[in-house]
């Protein structure tokens, strides 16, 4: 697989019809990391093993990496799905990126283009594991009182590094929500209404969107399972509005059911 | 000490529920005091972060209502809103905020006596689960230094 | 002269204890969930073993990431302004490291250089370290090449060390930590000839301090920042994780007509750290941010206030959720 990889940065470095290779290299220790190749004889710097699971997508919108030129980006399972849903959110055109996509069991995928990124996500629907599941059974389980004291335990955590947001690629507003001050929709600082509501607004702006890599609990340095959240409207989705790589609430069905409005 | 009287915000949009409850009041229906009604444009716009601020500030409950499936004013606000009430709610939940003190509602134009029976039917609702001071003491001005300052 | 007792093991819990029932709050680490952060103790019997460092530093206890400054009441044309409530009774912080204990003095050199900040003043005059040293370390550890080590007394009131038998060598440094020393005499024995160093852990130097200040300034305009900087991500990880970063952000918050002026934590990461209200940013790039990181800590802070912005606990490059690790890139810089 690596060798497959290295092989296509190459050709694409040397054609020039790439000027960037966004992928994976040893780190220090026994991290992985992502490398920025831009010269076809660096290309045996790129690796690929079960360290290699950053979401590399958040440097698609990244202003220093677009400086570069035209990317290719080396695009497992929740790469593609994010990128994906970027093209839906026009972040980038037709042309504008390379993926270099693998599948879940190992092999080159040709996405040659944004529509067979789009036909190969809904081809692989997003599905949570059964483990994933158990866990999120386990919260609700619990009575409203656990659940909120066990957030609240969780949150209380919480420094406001914006490490789970920095991480995100779905999370690439220039300005967000809780920058905006006028009106101050969000408490800035790391107490506890301001952790809540960063937590709460974070998940809410990222309905639909969230392509479940884990990317946020990863990052998190005080290891809040953020994932939940997300997991829980992923579930929520998937159940109300039927599976669809699209993006749900931006959609909508006239027959969508709920048993709550009075 | 008086009775726990709960204090409400009531997100409504312009076209229907606002209209509705402006039919309450000129039918001479009477409703419980307690509600403020906050009027905006649609269910579309009523953002989910004006639910946050509304206990944050110190609401005990909280209305949510607009035009009933396929009247929206602007076609699809409503259905929009739905799906995002679908999963907020659930959100909510999950993270152990107390969604018995949201209530989502359709009131129409014409449906002044549908609006006083939630207003009212709400508001016994919040009365009964008391003061939700376990959100609002979360923020640095606390519920019990706000009834301190209080007067 | 460094005063050395000697504490038996089953003491320190005597000690806690001891504290806890005068009214002093006792911080230590605590280990939940993976992460082990400093947590008011009730016994030495709740404190983590067996861990390099924690997650975060003691900076949460002297520093918060979020204290009320003062309340304010508006009226028509006035604004009444009340302290901030009294605070809470001294603390004394169990389990420092020793490259901690070091920050304290970079935080001192900020906030009571100067200017005398009260707030700040306030919580370090009422708190007493006890250090407690390094018998590990792992490959994200370079205390020694920033002129600490894994037993440096400085910045600690009192260090303990682990010695045989699980007892601990108790070094009182300074009038504080000859303090609480006194509020237990009978704990504290004479030590014997134990050999402090046999228990430190081996921190190897890995590049001269000194040379890379010197290189600093000349690299600035260097090509360094943008390769090094191209995989940041702009969290505020590393800055929330160090001891010894020390900007802040204050935010007023408002509810009705009273409000709380408080201050928070901030980093030099993000990009609206620089941001002007006119829109221009004199740090529009993550490469400038990075470079500002590194050059702060081992430029500026040496030049300006005569000591080095970093203690080299590693943290930053443990929790970095992209590897940026900043012990190889001093040691690329210093290559240069």
């Amino acid at each position: 697989m690596q060798d497959k990889i290295r092989q296509k940065a190459r050709e694409l470095l040397s054609s020039g019809a790439v000027k960037v290779v966004i992928g994976y290299g040893e780190g220090t220790g026994s991290r992985v990391r992502a490398l920025f190749i831009q010269r076809p004889e660096d290309a045996d710097r790129l690796i690929m093993d079960e360290r290699c699971v950053q979401n590399l997508a958040v440097y698609l919108t990244k202003h220093e990496v677009r400086a570069i030129g035209k990317p290719a980006i080396v695009a497992k399972m929740p790469v593609i799905r994010s990128i994906n849903h970027l093209a839906y959110e026009e972040q980038f055109n037709e042309g504008d990126i390379a993926v270099i996509g693998i599948s879940d069991s190992d092999e080159l995928v040709d996405l040659p283009d944004l529509t067979s990124v789009r036909e190969y996500a809904a081809k692989n629907p997003l599905l949570l594991t059964a483990e994933e599941r158990a866990e999120l059974d386990k919260l609700e389980t619990m009575t409203r009182e656990e659940r909120w004291n066990y957030w609240l335990e969780e949150l209380s955590n919480c420094i406001k590094c914006y490490a789970c947001r920095a991480s995100c690629p779905m999370c690439y507003c220039p300005r967000c929500t809780v920058e905006v001050n006028q009106p101050q929709w969000i408490s800035v600082p790391a107490h506890e209404i301001g952790n809540v509501e960063w937590h709460i607004m974070r998940a809410m702006h990222l309905a639909g969107r969230c392509v479940n890599c884990g990317e946020c609990t990863r990052a998190c340095p005080v290891k809040i399972p953020l994932r939940l959240l997300n997991q829980r409207i992923i579930a929520d989705i998937a159940v109300n509005f039927g599976q669809s790589e699209d993006y749900a609430l931006a959609a909508f069905n006239p027959n969508d059911k709920e048993d709550f409005i009075r | 000490m008086a009775e726990f009287e709960p204090k409400v915000i009531a997100f409504v949009c312009n076209w229907c529920t606002y209209t509705g409850a402006d039919l309450t009041g000129t039918s001479r229906i009477k409703h419980a005091s307690n509600v403020r009604i906050i009027r905006l444009p649609c269910t579309g716009r009523i953002d989910f972060m004006l639910l946050m601020k509304a206990f944050a500030k110190g609401a005990d409950g909280i209305i949510v209502s607009g035009c009933h499936p396929n009247d929206c004013h602007y076609t699809s606000g409503n259905f929009h809103a739905r799906r995002r009430w679908i999963v907020y709610r659930s959100l909510l939940n999950f993270m152990g905020v107390d969604i018995r003190r949201i209530i989502f509602s359709w009131v129409s134009a014409a449906e002044g006596a549908k609006w006083a029976e939630v207003v009212n039917t709400a508001v016994n609702e919040f009365r009964a689960l008391g003061p939700y001071d376990e959100y609002k003491n979360l923020a640095p001005i606390r519920a019990n230094w706000r009834t301190e300052h209080a007067g | 002269m460094i005063d050395k007792k000697l504490l038996q093991k089953g003491s320190l819990d005597e000690l806690v204890k001891k504290l806890k029932s005068g009214g002093t709050r006792v911080f230590a680490p605590v280990e939940k969930g993976g992460k082990v952060l400093f947590d008011e103790v009730d016994s030495a019997a709740a404190m983590a073993r067996d861990y390099v460092q924690t997650t975060l530093s003691a900076k949460d206890v002297i520093l918060p990431r979020c204290e009320e400054m003062m309340r304010f009441t508006t009226g028509q044309g006035t604004v009444t302004m009340e302290k901030a409530p009294d605070l809470p009774p001294p603390a004394v912080v169990l389990g420092v490291r020793p490259c901690d204990a070091r920050s304290i003095a970079v935080v001192n050199a900020v906030y009571l250089k100067d200017y005398n900040d009260a707030l700040y003043k306030s919580k370090i005059d009422n708190t007493t370290i006890v250090g407690i040293s390094c018998a590990k370390c792992d490959e994200y550890c370079f205390c020694t090449s920033v002129n600490g080590s894994p037993g440096d007394t400085e910045g600690s009131d009192i260090l303990l060390t682990e010695v045989d038998g699980g007892n601990y060598l108790a070094e009182i440094v300074t009038e504080k930590g000859k303090a609480l020393a006194a509020m237990a005499p009978e704990l504290f024995t004479a030590a014997g000839s134990e050999d402090k160093a046999k228990h430190l852990a081996d921190v190897k130097v890995q590049f001269d301090l000194k040379a890379v200040e010197k290189k600093l300034p000349g690299v600035f305009d260097g090509e360094v920042w943008i390769t090094q900087s191209l995989r940041c991500i702009g969290c505020g990880t590393c800055s929330y994780v160090c001891p010894a970063c020390t900007c802040f952000d204050i935010q007023d918050e408002t509810d009705g007509n009273r409000g709380v002026r408080l201050r928070c934590w901030d980093s030099c990461g993000f990009g609206q750290f620089t941001l002007h209200t006119s829109g221009h940013n004199p740090r529009e790039v993550q490469s400038q941010r990075w470079r500002q990181r590194i050059m702060h800590k081992f430029s500026y802070q040496p030049d300006q206030l005569q000591v080095t912005g970093c203690v080299g606990c590693g943290r930053c490059s443990r929790a970095c959720p992209v590897d940026m690790n900043i012990l190889q890139h001093i040691k690329d810089i210093e290559a240069q």
